[in-house]
């Protein structure tokens, strides 16, 4: 029984090592391609417009709604200590540091992490990879690269704007519906807030974006081509983004405190 | 100098004593197969047989266990990847399904290679797309986007991709699969002409074999892993031996059993599922 348990927990570990390598090669592989990938900006741009600009409104919305939440939430915890025109301040750093790089991630991860999988999953299915390696194009070169630095440089703009309408919608509330005062909300954040902070969730979408990249261009790429096998790729994609992004999270939190 | 040993002489593609096995099953035992240049060779067999994996093979998407694999006399498998990509340059291959990409117009998956290989002028690769487009005669369907094609205008927009770059070597992987009677006939006129008039050398995968009886000069049988016969398409409609007489006269009866291995049918029956 324990012996079993054990072999298991070998097994499973070997597993995981075996994927974390797979992983770390393929990632290598699209950092030496980047130089390359970047001289033909245009097909990057195509993709920073697929992965960027179609999630802009589930990106909005969600922003709009947890910053409203914030706003809330704060409003009634900081009443109690009677300091509610802190609102401003502690929207504004909740937003910036963990909420918009953290919540965008995962947001990508479901719309842009997802489409980027199955895409190139049914690319292998429907032959369209062996086809231009038949063609003589490396798919990595010209299918994977634009996708992963498409969604790689989506991820910091997009939490920027996460953060910005979440900012909008605490204000909302705050400010227009429990009438906290507009100069203290604004001048308090803009005194409290420094550029480490905003810099801090800068870097921890930019590790996201990444990441999420990566995982949805890997799993994609490397999917079993059957129907099957691209269903299993995206679900894949969307719980290993989000504890990926979750881990790292604490990590970069824990480094930069 | 017989006529093997012309084919020999001629050849584009010459395979060896080749083997291929996968999770320990083994595909192809021992294939011998020379590709005249010039000629239609049809690569036949029932489904299952190794005949698209013969083609993996010789466009190295495969390497072989053991044997040879050549093209232009130069061993596929010692190739690098860059080497490949020469050789893969001077070829053409027609997936079974079309494989065209699927976020492109019918006009740039032709434009496709030319954009990725050349640097035309775009007046230049117009004009070169608009006439491999004409050849197929789907001029008019320039615009279009792949979800807007039938399954024979695809397969034929497929085959102006694959001739964009004038190949000298052909690959059609299952051509006819799905196609109904009309485009088949187009599919098997435009194979003979195209490598008649650009002076191609074409591999036809088929098991269509009146189909491609009639449009291919050399026909290798492949069955068991192995060459069970070849020759030209006549001799092998003639033939007496058992395993090509049952292939190219489609009997249910013969060596290639219908049925796959089974236990005893009654006693299966009566077992308990578990």
């Amino acid at each position: 029984m324990i012996a079993s348990l054990a072999r298991e927990v070998l097994v499973s570990l070997r597993t995981a090592l075996e994927a974390l390598g797979a992983y770390t090669l393929f990632g290598l592989r699209l950092v030496a391609e980047t130089p390359r990938a970047l001289l033909r900006f245009g097909l990057v741009v195509r993709q920073i417009h697929n992965a960027g600009a179609h999630s802009l409104v589930i990106i909005m919305m969600s922003g709009l709604f947890v910053g409203m939440v914030l706003g809330l939430q704060g409003f009634d915890l900081l009443e109690r200590f009677g300091s509610e025109e802190s609102l401003g301040t502690a929207a504004a750093l909740g937003l910036l540091k963990e909420l918009g790089p953290v919540v965008t991630a995962l947001l990508f991860a479901g719309r842009a992490g997802t489409a980027l999988a199955s895409e190139l999953g049914l690319m292998r299915a429907t032959d369209q990879l062996a086809a231009m390696e038949m063609m003589a194009v490396d798919p990595v070169r010209r299918v994977v690269m634009p996708r992963f630095l498409g969604g790689t440089l989506s991820m910091p703009l997009l939490a920027a704007i996460f953060s910005l309408i979440g900012l909008f919608g605490a204000q909302l509330v705050g400010v227009q519906l429990m009438g906290v005062d507009s100069g203290q909300f604004w001048s308090q954040m803009r005194g409290a807030v420094e550029f480490g902070d905003v810099m801090e969730g800068v870097l921890k979408s930019a590790v996201f974006g990444v990441a999420c990249s990566l995982i949805a261009v890997y799993e994609g790429y490397h999917s079993v081509p059957t129907a099957e096998g691209v269903g299993r790729a995206t679900t894949r994609t969307v719980v290993i983004s989000s504890v990926v992004v979750l881990l790292l999270d604490y990590m970069l939190t824990a480094v930069m405190l | 100098m017989t006529a093997e040993q012309r084919r020999d002489a001629n050849a584009v593609v010459r395979l060896r004593d080749v083997h291929f096995t996968v999770s320990r099953r083994p595909i192809l035992e021992g294939v011998d197969v020379d590709i005249e240049r010039g000629s239609v060779t049809a690569i036949m067999g029932p489904s299952g047989t190794g005949k698209t994996t013969l083609l993996r093979l010789i466009t190295g998407q495969l390497l072989a266990d053991r044997g040879l694999v050549e093209v232009d006399r130069r061993d596929v498998a010692t190739m690098s990847r860059p080497e490949l990509y020469r050789m893969r340059r001077r070829m053409g291959m027609l997936f079974q399904n079309g494989a065209l990409l699927t976020d492109l117009s019918v006009y740039e998956n032709v434009a496709f290679p030319l954009r990725e290989h050349t640097n035309l002028p775009e007046r230049l690769l117009r004009h070169v797309v608009l006439t491999k487009l004409h050849a197929v005669g789907l001029r008019g369907a320039w615009h279009l986007m792949p979800a807007e094609l039938s399954g024979g205008m695809a397969r034929r927009v497929a085959l102006a991709r694959a001739i964009v770059m004038d190949p000298e070597l052909l690959i059609y992987d299952e051509p006819f699969v799905g196609l109904d009677p009309i485009s088949m006939g187009m599919v098997l006129r435009l194979i003979r002409r195209l490598n008649d008039s650009l002076g191609l050398t074409s591999i036809v995968v088929s098991h269509d074999v009146r189909e491609i009886s009639a449009v291919a000069d050399f026909c290798y049988l492949v069955s068991g892993g192995g060459i069970v016969a070849s020759g030209p398409p006549a001799r092998l409609a003639n033939s007496e031996q058992e395993e090509v007489r049952q292939f190219m006269h489609g009997l249910p009866d013969g060596p290639v059993p219908f049925h796959y291995p089974s236990p005893d049918y009654a006693s299966q029956l009566r077992q308990m599922p578990k």
